[in-house]
Order: structure tokens, then C-alpha cells, then sequence
């Protein structure tokens, strides 16, 4: 196949968006802020399948993809819900505030 | 391509139980609705006799084992050990939480729904083949205990646990996936027997470093998920905010299957570039048992502690999965079925001696239960005592068979290291059991209120279960020892 | 050639957006941000011939998670948080280890990603005149069909439980 773009350019675009969600994940402090680090973490990861799928000439890859997708779409819909919960209780979304059971 | 795509009746035997528990979920789910305000406890037995009959389908499907719906599934003597292990689970779960929610006016069938289609998860987990499917039973079982950590949510405690489980549970499902991506990509393929045979003739190759990179990040994640170190920062904050009985569901369920993946996906899949990811469950095992023991050695709070003392059991199993042999697998079923038992019956039970709005969690609180709640502080003696290894209890055998196949494959300093910290464990256990005897109880503590119904049902059965594989483990040991041959 | 410039646009998309996800202070703009990073990861779909997810990227991320994700920050209280701490104390420290790892994960990309193509090509090649869609949609419903039934039950799951976290009486 005479892929203008090499395999490896995708990977390595993949490997620094994945760490680019887990450095936001770990210095962030507002909670809605690190599940979007984790949305990135994810896109990086359906980034590989689709390029090694691509690669490989297989469908399969695009079919992972499309259940993280799904995957995805469910996490949030629970982790809002959790998210609002937690907002109501406390009225701050902050992480450190978020500690009474340290003792 | 497809052609004839409907799967053969045997198949849809192979997947009976999960069908079964989903058909239960939504039977639970429709009940709640129709039964409009009348009291729920009847939705929890229904649930408990419904795990028992997927349990029944698991034996079922035993006879007629094999590969089911083009390689996702496989049932064999390893399915079906776990299979039966998270139904106990789920079963010991919802009976013992029904005096709970009543109390905490929390009872509904959303609850053992939820129970219910968690364990479904779990069972997809263990059953599975194929990564994706993995994936997938555990995104269910995990969306679902995330939800149950919360559930009783205009308690603060709970849903800071249930945010935090969460958040940290996304993030290790993450680096899951990112291992999954790297193994498609290194093999071309997401079976795991493909996997293994991939794998094997890339050994020394650059193929098998990439392997070896997609098993530490899967390693990563599914450390997270059975709060080894260095990866076990969520699970004080999570067990103990979360419902008593939750704690004791997420405890022993989520954490067996997770074992189970870690087993069947190191052993089959990376079986041969094992030496390259030997160290990592050596390190992490060390670092479980020491942090979990002498950071429960300082805890006032007993949930906490049994929090902590859960991270250092995940340590004791790391050290079998350390060992890489059919000893060593056999030795993590059965100390996870031990586990199971112990761990449950402690937190169920503690849920109870917690009081209205689990107020009281402190050693202190437990003073005088020896005199005022004989049964009680017997029961919970059990488990402790089990907790430590001492015995004729089932934590004994399990410490031992462990050691033993650590031995086996010459891990002589794991193994003096892992002895070392049960004997500091034992501390922590016994400080409990001492304010429970030897202690008087104070003013302000208000009394417990008698066992009843199903939790005392669900308890005896723990510490029955207890005390049988401590004194008669041949049984299970047999089984235990004949399914740990996995499908290579 | 158009092929790369293209990549070159996406990435930028992609990377840009994600370093300002994780750096704005203001939660909307990250979330907006975010979209932008999702819009250039999609395009990079269709660059692989991945029709079908670029249209589901579109779809159920920007259109769907993304939106949701836009309605809680609304529900909650953006002005306060704003004014609080936005980074953790020792950012640097983790922004060391993720850079090293990061790097790692790099430098054995570009040394091995070679290895990577030892994987044998898909046996059967698709047929010609078939789209990505139509050649996913038979995978999807004859070999991965268990999969697709049990993500059934992980949406009945989820809907389930996020019910029970929004509504009034347990």
C-alpha cells in the first residue's frame, strides 16, 4: 500500500494525545476538567485501532473502535450523573475539597 | 463471510448464564415498577434465587464444554469456577444488604438489579476469550458498581466514593484499552489463543518488546482494578464511603474477575515473553502487602481497615500470579474463593454493627459486642481470624497454598517477605478482637439491633464456608487444581 | 502529498486542541476545546478510509457526549469554580513522569513501529465496490455479533443507573 502517511506518524500522534489526557487527568483539579482528560485518553486509544486497522487491512480495528465509542457514550451518561450528584451534596467540584473521609 | 450467522443450540447453551442473569435485571427492573410502593425485600430474594439458577445453567453448561459464538466465549473448568465464585458472591451480596436498606430507607429493586446485572459483567469477564468481549463485560460490570457506590446519594461519604471510583476507574479502563490497541496492532488479532501464537514467534524480536509494552499497560489497568500497588490510591476512599454492603460486593466480585482476566490474559496471551513481565507483578506484589498492612496498622476506622487490609490481600495473590505456574493459578482460585467468603462476611456484617447512617466505624464502637451480641462477635471473630491465616480457617489453606507455589518457582524472598507481613497483619486483626471481648461497651454508643432474615442467613453461610475450606479444602482444591490448566 | 499536508492539519487540530483542553481555566473552553481536538481526530478517520466512524465521531462524541458534557458545566456552578485552585500543587512532578512516559512510548513507536506490519493482512480482502459501512455492518452482524448484543446490556446498564443518580426519591 502506498500510504503517503507511515503507520508510525499516527501512533506517535496517539502516544502524546494518551499522554497529553493523562498529564491533564493528574494536574487538574476541577473533576469535569479530568473526565475530559479521559475523552482524550480515549480518542487517542480509538486513534491506533483505526490506524492499525488501516494498516492490517482488517475491519475489525474500526469495529473496537466503534465500541469504545459506545463504551464512551455510556461512561459519561453515568459519570454526569454522578458528577451533578456529587455537585448537589457538596457544591464544589474540586478534588481536594472533596476529602472528608481522610483520618 | 457469514452465510449461516445463527448460533447453534449448544452455543446458546455455553452462554445460559449470562442470559439468564440479564432476563433477571429487567424482570427486577419491571417488578419495581409495578409493585408501586409495597416494600421491596422480595426483589432481593427473587434476585438470590435467580443468581442460584444461573448457577445451576453454569453447571449445566459445564457439561457441554468448548468454544461458543466464533471464539468469544469459552466455557471450561476455569469459566466455570469463577462463574460459580461471582454468583456466591452476588448471592451472599443481596441477601445480606436487605436489613441494610431497609434501615437506610433505601430499599428498592434498582439495587439488586444493578447486583444483578454487575454480576452478569463479571461473568461476560470471566467467560471470555477475546479482549473486546473482556472489555465490554468489564465497562458493565464496572458502570454499574460505580452507580452502587453511590446509591444511597444524599449520604456525602457515598457519593465522594462513588465520583472517586469513578474517575480513577475510567482512567485504568483507559490504559486497558490502550494495551488492547498496542496487542491488535503487535498481532493483528484480539483472540487470545491467536494472541499467544503471534507472540511466540516473535520471541527475542522487536515484536515481542511491543507485546511486552501493550502487557504492562494492560497491567496498569487491570491493576487499578484489584487496587494493587502502586495503583491502590482509590480504595480506602471508595470502600469506605461506599455502602457496607456494596464494599463487600465490590471487594470480592469486581476484584475475582479481575483476577481471572489478569490470568487468563498473562498466562495464555503473554505466557511466552513471561521473564519480561515477571518483575512487575514481583514489585507490585511487595509493594500491596507492605503498604496495605502498615497503613491498616494506624487505622481508628475498622471500614478503613479492612480497606487496607484488602490492598494486602491483592498483594498475596500478585505474589501466585508471580509465580507463573499451574500451581501458583490454582493457588489465586483458591484463595480468591477464600477471599470471597471472608471479605464479604466481614463488611456485610460490619454494615450491621455500623448503626443507622453507618455512624459508627470506629474500633472503639465495637467495644462490649462480645457480651451483647454473642452470635455477632463469634461470626465476625471468624472471619478475622481467617483475615490473619490462622488455622482451620480457609485463609490458612489459602496463604499456604500460595507460599507454597511461590516456593515452587523459587521465590524464596517474596515468600519471606509475604510471611513477614502476615505476621504483621495479625496485629491490626486482633486489636479488633481484643476491644470486641475484653472491653466494656460506652453510654453513647446506641445498641445493634438483632441479625435477621437474610443477612443472618448470608453471614452463617460465609462463616460455614469459611470454616468448611479450612478444615475439608480437599473438594475444592480438586477442582481448583484440575481447571488451572487454561486453553493455551 | 494532499494526503499529508491534510495529516499535518489534523494533527495540528488534534494537538492543539488538547493541549488547550488541559490548560484552559474555564471549564467551557476546555469543553469547546475539546470538540476541536474530537473534530480533528474524526478527520483523521476519514484519512484512513473510516467513513462509518467519522461519522459516528461526529454524531455520538461532538454531537452527543460533548453536548452533555456542555449541559452539566451549565448546571453547575461555573463562577466559583473558576476562582478556586485549578492545578494540582506538585503539576510539575507529573507533568515529569508523564513526559517521560510519553517520550518512552515515542521512542519505541518510532523504533518499532516496523514490527508492527508482521501481522499476517486480513485473509479475505473486501470485496470490491463495498464501502466501509457496508463491510463493517457484516463483520458487526456475523462475528462480533455477541459483542454487539452484550453492549446492549452496557446501554441498559448505564441508563439505569444514571436514572437512579438524577432522580427526586431512591
Amino acid at each position: 500500500m502506498p500510504a503517503a502517511v507511515p503507520l508510525s506518524w499516527y501512533l506517535v500522534l496517539s502516544a502524546v494525545l494518551f499522554s497529553l489526557g493523562v498529564a491533564g487527568f493528574f494536574f487538574r483539579r476541577n473533576i469535569i476538567t479530568m473526565f475530559m482528560s479521559i475523552e482524550l485518553m480515549l480518542n487517542a486509544v480509538n486513534l491506533s485501532f483505526v490506524a492499525f486497522s488501516f494498516q492490517l487491512k482488517q475491519v475489525s480495528g474500526n469495529i473496537f473502535a466503534f465500541f469504545v465509542m459506545v463504551v464512551a457514550a455510556a461512561e459519561a451518561a453515568v459519570g454526569l450523573a454522578i458528577i451533578l450528584t456529587v455537585f448537589k451534596n457538596r457544591a464544589t467540584l474540586n478534588v481536594d475539597r472533596i476529602d472528608s473521609m481522610k483520618y | 463471510m457469514p452465510g449461516n450467522s445463527l448460533p447453534a443450540a449448544v452455543e446458546l447453551v455455553r452462554f445460559l448464564p449470562e442470559t439468564i442473569l440479564v432476563l433477571l435485571g429487567t424482570l427486577i427492573m419491571v417488578l419495581e415498577a409495578v409493585t408501586g410502593d409495597r416494600p421491596k425485600t422480595f426483589l432481593g430474594h427473587l434476585a438470590a434465587a435467580g443468581l442460584g439458577l444461573a448457577a445451576c445453567a453454569a453447571v449445566y453448561a459445564h457439561s457441554s464444554p468448548g468454544e461458543a459464538f466464533s471464539g468469544m466465549l469459552v466455557v471450561d473448568g476455569f469459566t466455570t469456577f469463577f462463574r460459580l465464585l461471582v454468583y456466591a458472591v452476588g448471592i451472599l451480596t443481596v441477601l445480606s444488604s436487605c436489613q441494610f436498606l431497609t434501615r437506610e430507607r433505601a430499599n428498592t429493586g434498582e439495587f439488586y438489579a444493578l447486583v444483578v446485572f454487575s454480576v452478569a459483567g463479571q461473568s461476560v469477564m470471566v467467560a471470555s476469550h477475546e479482549l473486546i468481549m473482556i472489555f465490554i463485560g468489564l465497562e458493565i460490570s464496572s458502570i454499574a458498581t460505580y452507580v452502587l457506590a453511590g446509591f444511597l446519594r444524599d449520604d456525602p461519604r457515598a457519593t465522594e466514593s462513588a465520583v472517586k471510583y469513578f474517575l480513577l476507574g475510567s482512567f485504568a479502563t483507559a490504559f486497558v484499552l490502550y494495551g488492547i490497541a498496542w496487542i491488535y496492532g503487535a498481532t493483528g488479532s484480539t483472540e487470545l489463543t491467536a494472541i499467544r501464537a503471534a507472540v511466540d514467534t516473535q520471541a527475542g524480536r522487536e515484536g515481542a518488546m511491543l507485546a511486552a509494552v501493550a502487557a504492562a499497560l494492560m497491567f496498569v489497568g487491570l491493576g487499578f482494578k484489584v487496587s494493587g500497588a502502586p495503583f491502590q490510591m482509590w480504595a480506602p476512599d471508595v470502600y469506605q464511603g461506599a455502602p457496607s454492603p456494596v464494599s463487600a460486593f465490590l471487594s470480592a466480585g469486581p476484584k475475582a474477575a479481575a483476577f481471572a482476566v489478569f490470568l487468563r490474559v498473562f498466562e495464555t496471551a503473554f505466557g511466552s515473553i513471561g521473564p519480561l513481565w515477571e518483575p512487575l507483578f514481583w514489585i507490585s506484589a511487595l509493594l500491596s502487602m507492605t503498604i496495605g498492612n502498615f497503613a491498616a496498622l494506624v487505622q481508628g476506622n475498622v471500614k478503613r481497615m479492612l480497606a487496607y487490609s484488602s490492598i494486602a490481600h491483592a498483594g498475596y495473590i500478585l505474589v501466585a500470579l508471580t509465580a507463573r505456574s499451574e500451581v501458583g493459578t490454582a493457588a489465586v482460585m483458591f484463595y480468591l474463593a477464600a477471599y470471597a467468603l471472608m471479605n464479604v462476611g466481614a463488611f456485610a456484617l460490619l454494615g450491621h454493627l455500623t448503626r443507622k447512617g453507618e455512624r459508627f466505624q470506629k474500633v472503639e464502637d465495637l467495644a462490649g459486642l462480645g457480651s451483647a451480641q454473642p452470635l455477632a462477635a463469634a461470626l465476625f471473630s471468624i472471619f478475622l481470624l481467617s483475615l490473619i491465616g490462622v488455622p482451620l480457617t480457609a485463609g490458612f489453606f489459602g496463604k499456604f497454598y500460595i507460599f507454597k507455589a511461590a516456593l515452587d518457582s523459587g521465590l524464596v524472598w517474596l515468600t519471606v517477605l509475604g510471611l513477614l507481613n502476615s505476621a504483621v497483619g495479625a496485629y491490626y486483626y486482633l486489636r479488633v478482637l481484643v476491644v470486641m471481648y475484653m472491653r466494656e461497651a460506652s453510654e453513647e454508643v446506641p445498641p445493634v439491633e438483632a441479625l435477621s432474615g437474610g443477612l443472618r442467613a448470608a453471614l452463617l453461610a460465609c462463616s460455614a464456608g469459611t470454616l468448611a475450606l479450612g478444615i475439608f479444602p480437599g473438594p475444592v482444591l480438586d477442582f481448583v487444581n484440575r481447571s488451572a490448566t487454561l486453553i493455551r | 502529498m494532499t494526503d499529508t499536508v491534510l495529516f499535518y492539519v489534523f494533527a495540528l487540530l488534534v494537538l492543539g486542541g488538547g493541549v488547550l483542553t488541559i490548560t484552559r481555566k474555564s471549564a467551557v473552553h476546555s469543553a469547546i476545546y475539546l470538540i476541536i481536538s474530537l473534530i480533528g481526530v474524526g478527520g483523521l478517520y476519514l484519512l484512513q478510509q473510516a467513513e462509518f466512524l467519522f461519522a459516528v465521531q461526529i454524531i455520538l462524541y461532538v454531537g452527543g457526549v460533548m453536548l452533555l458534557f456542555l449541559f452539566v458545566i451549565m448546571l453547575v456552578n461555573l463562577e466559583q469554580a473558576a476562582t478556586e485552585r485549578q492545578f494540582n500543587k506538585q503539576w510539575w512532578i507529573a507533568l515529569a513522569c508523564v513526559l517521560a512516559v510519553g517520550a518512552e512510548l515515542a521512542y519505541v513507536l518510532y523504533r518499532g513501529a516496523a514490527a508492527f506490519q508482521f501481522a499476517r493482512p486480513s485473509e479475505t480482502p473486501p470485496a470490491p465496490g463495498m464501502g466501509n459501512t457496508e463491510i463493517l455492518a457484516q463483520v458487526l452482524f456475523s462475528e462480533y455479533l455477541l459483542p454487539f448484543e452484550v453492549a446492549s446490556v452496557l446501554l441498559l446498564v448505564a441508563v439505569v443507573g444514571s436514572v437512579i443518580m438524577a432522580k427526586k426519591r431512591i
